[in-house]
């Protein structure tokens, strides 16, 4: 293979992978932030406590949490296949992703929500907030740096699971790295996707940490 | 005046129980008290007495399990959820711990209660602008909490609770989480509050040196019931509970009956107040003392006549009286008083 073909696999992969992350993130985030909320807001001490809802869907959460990666993407082909016609490359992994980290994504908003003082929380009912306004003026906002740190890590991960795709030809870097390096040991292959990951990796998370600290306007001690 | 038609916050038959196990809590019991508009109505107890549960009764944010609360003559638990909401506008609240919104700046915190008002923007800037010149911070306006003391929190937390322009302000340990001299300039913004903008001020403590300082009337409350109510003079001077009495006398020195024939005869010739002047002296003597005849009158917080009050036996208390009264510049005579009940 020559290098330009090499770096034309890498780059293809590459896309995939960044194409795989981002997708899944939002659509995890789209499913994930209203769960965390409700979550958070029927919580004992939360704005609406409301038991069985916060058990049930707890419960669901917990289920989905506790399933490998891998078991949870087979197990579900033929739903994946329902929703984009087939189970393998890019698009097809997508699925499994939104269904693994969507419920990680929820536990995520819920404590970073939980982490609001409850004393701002009060003062902010003291002034007249509906809990509407409680949630989405105060908790929310207040969070903020948070919630972005906890991004930070879904992203992450998700881009991780999204490697572990290669495993049933999910596409992306993942899928590079098993085809050359496990199924034809080519080492050096597979030497640089995973390096090409984890330099992905170190830039999603510092970019993430360093938006986080620039929305917080605490101003922490020296 | 304190009539009837003057009563801005009104509790009746108050109780709140906390259903938690093992055994329920029961954090008020039968609470009564009337709160006149215009006043500085201290509440006074030990921890876990059930003094912030009963103030977020006042407002509401803690349910009543029974009994009713009455603000302006309208009982609040009968008031569907959007007007309570509404009406809680016209009640500002501050916190031992400042509670501000630690990513908003100190005015976007004032901002708040009118953004939930629904106030425009250029009105919300300019009246946080006013109320950050009342409170004594008109340079702070972008500073955030973390980059402000104590006291400038408390100042800003203030504003913002004033933002509405409330007729009442709750005050739960206001002052409790700040040093002495902090202290004494927050209480006095919250008298100048009270005095000039005519807030009638709900305050919470721990202390008997704040409600010593800024209070008109007190209830003391102890274990979940209000003890005694009153003036704070008749607080200082007759403490009638136990509680009241450990709360004025921390050091356990008590109110035996006098029995001493040594009494003073003060004049009070309206350059002082009479309240504080008693209080003080009860309070920086440590001593008690009787009050067997009084004829004075307050006239806007100036005090013209005359008052006889029984010394304890003490003489080094007696001293510490006769000095204190010297160093304020009052005018007194000494006399023998026989008891002829
Ligand atoms: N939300 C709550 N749940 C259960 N118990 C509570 C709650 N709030 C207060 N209490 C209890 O009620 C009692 C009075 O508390 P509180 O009103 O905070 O007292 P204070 O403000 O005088 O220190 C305490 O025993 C406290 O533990
Ligand atoms: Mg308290």
């Amino acid at each position: 293979m020559t290098t330009l073909e090499l770096l034309r696999l890498l780059g293809q992969g590459l896309l995939e992978t960044l194409y795989m992350t981002l997708i899944s993130t939002f659509l995890s985030y789209l499913i994930g932030l209203p769960l965390g909320m409700l979550l958070t807001v029927t919580d004992k001490k939360g704005l609406r406590p409301n038991r069985a809802v916060n058990l049930t869907l707890g419960f669901v959460i917990n289920m989905l949490r506790s399933v490998p990666f891998l078991i949870l993407a087979v197990a579900i082909i033929p739903f994946t296949r329902l929703v984009v016609g087939t189970s393998i490359g890019s698009t097809a992994t997508i699925v499994p992703l939104v269904v693994a980290a969507a419920p990680y994504v929820a536990r995520m908003i819920e404590s970073s929500l939980r982490e609001v003082d409850a004393g701002v929380i009060e003062a902010a009912r003291s002034m007249g907030s509906s809990d509407r306004q409680v949630l989405f003026k105060v908790m929310v906002p207040e969070a903020k740096p948070s919630l972005m740190v906890g991004a930070t890590i879904a992203t992450t991960t998700i881009l991780g699971y999204s490697a572990m795709a290669g495993f049933m030809a999910g596409g992306g870097l993942g899928t590079i790295a098993i085809n050359y390096g496990y199924h034809r040991y080519n080492t050096g292959i597979m030497l640089y996707t995973v390096a090409l990951l984890i330099i992905v990796v170190q830039i999603i998370q510092e970019a993430g940490l360093h938006l986080a600290r620039r929305l917080d306007r605490r101003r922490r001690a020296e | 005046m304190n009539t009837q038609d003057n009563i801005i916050l009104k509790v009746e038959n108050l109780s709140k129980v906390f259903a938690v196990k093992p055994e329920p809590i029961e954090a008020l019991m039968d609470i009564n008290l009337e709160i006149y508009a215009g006043e500085i109505f201290g509440i006074i107890g030990l921890s876990g007495a059930g003094k912030s549960t009963l103030i977020r009764c006042l407002n509401l944010l803690e349910k009543p399990t029974s009994g009713r609360v009455f603000f302006k003559g309208r009982d609040l638990s009968a008031l569907p959820k959007s007007e309570l909401l509404k009406l809680r506008q016209s009640m500002g609240m501050i916190f031992q711990s400042f509670n501000l919104f630690q990513q908003r700046s100190a005015i976007e915190n004032i901002c708040y209660p009118l953004e939930i008002a629904r106030v425009s923007r250029e009105q919300r800037l300019s009246r946080a602008r006013k109320l950050l010149e009342l409170v004594g911070l008109p340079d702070r306006e972008t500073a955030t909490p973390s980059e402000l003391s104590g006291g400038q929190q408390q100042r800003v937390a203030i504003a913002r609770a004033l933002a509405t322009s409330p007729s009442v302000l709750l005050c739960d340990e206001a002052t409790s989480a700040l040093d002495p001299s902090t202290t004494d300039s927050i209480l006095a913004l919250l008298k100048k509050i009270n005095r000039e903008l005519g807030v009638t001020i709900v305050l919470i403590t721990h202390e008997m040196s704040v409600v010593e300082r800024i209070c008109d009337r007190v209830a003391v409350i102890d274990r979940s019931r209000i003890v005694e109510v009153g003036s704070v003079t008749e607080i200082f001077v007759r403490p009638q509970s136990a509680i009241a009495r450990q709360l004025v006398f921390p050091g356990g020195e008590l109110v035996e009956r006098l029995t001493g024939d040594t009494a003073l005869r003060i004049v009070f010739d309206g350059e002082s107040s009479f309240e504080p002047v008693l209080a003080n002296m009860v309070l920086a003597c440590q001593a008690p003392v009787n009050i067997l005849s009084a004829d004075s009158k307050n006239i806007e917080g100036r005090a013209y006549g005359q008052m006889l009050i029984q010394l304890p036996d003490d003489p080094a208390a007696q001293r510490r009286i006769h000095e204190y009264l010297k160093s304020r510049n009052i005018t007194f005579t000494e006399e023998i008083w026989h008891d002829n009940a």
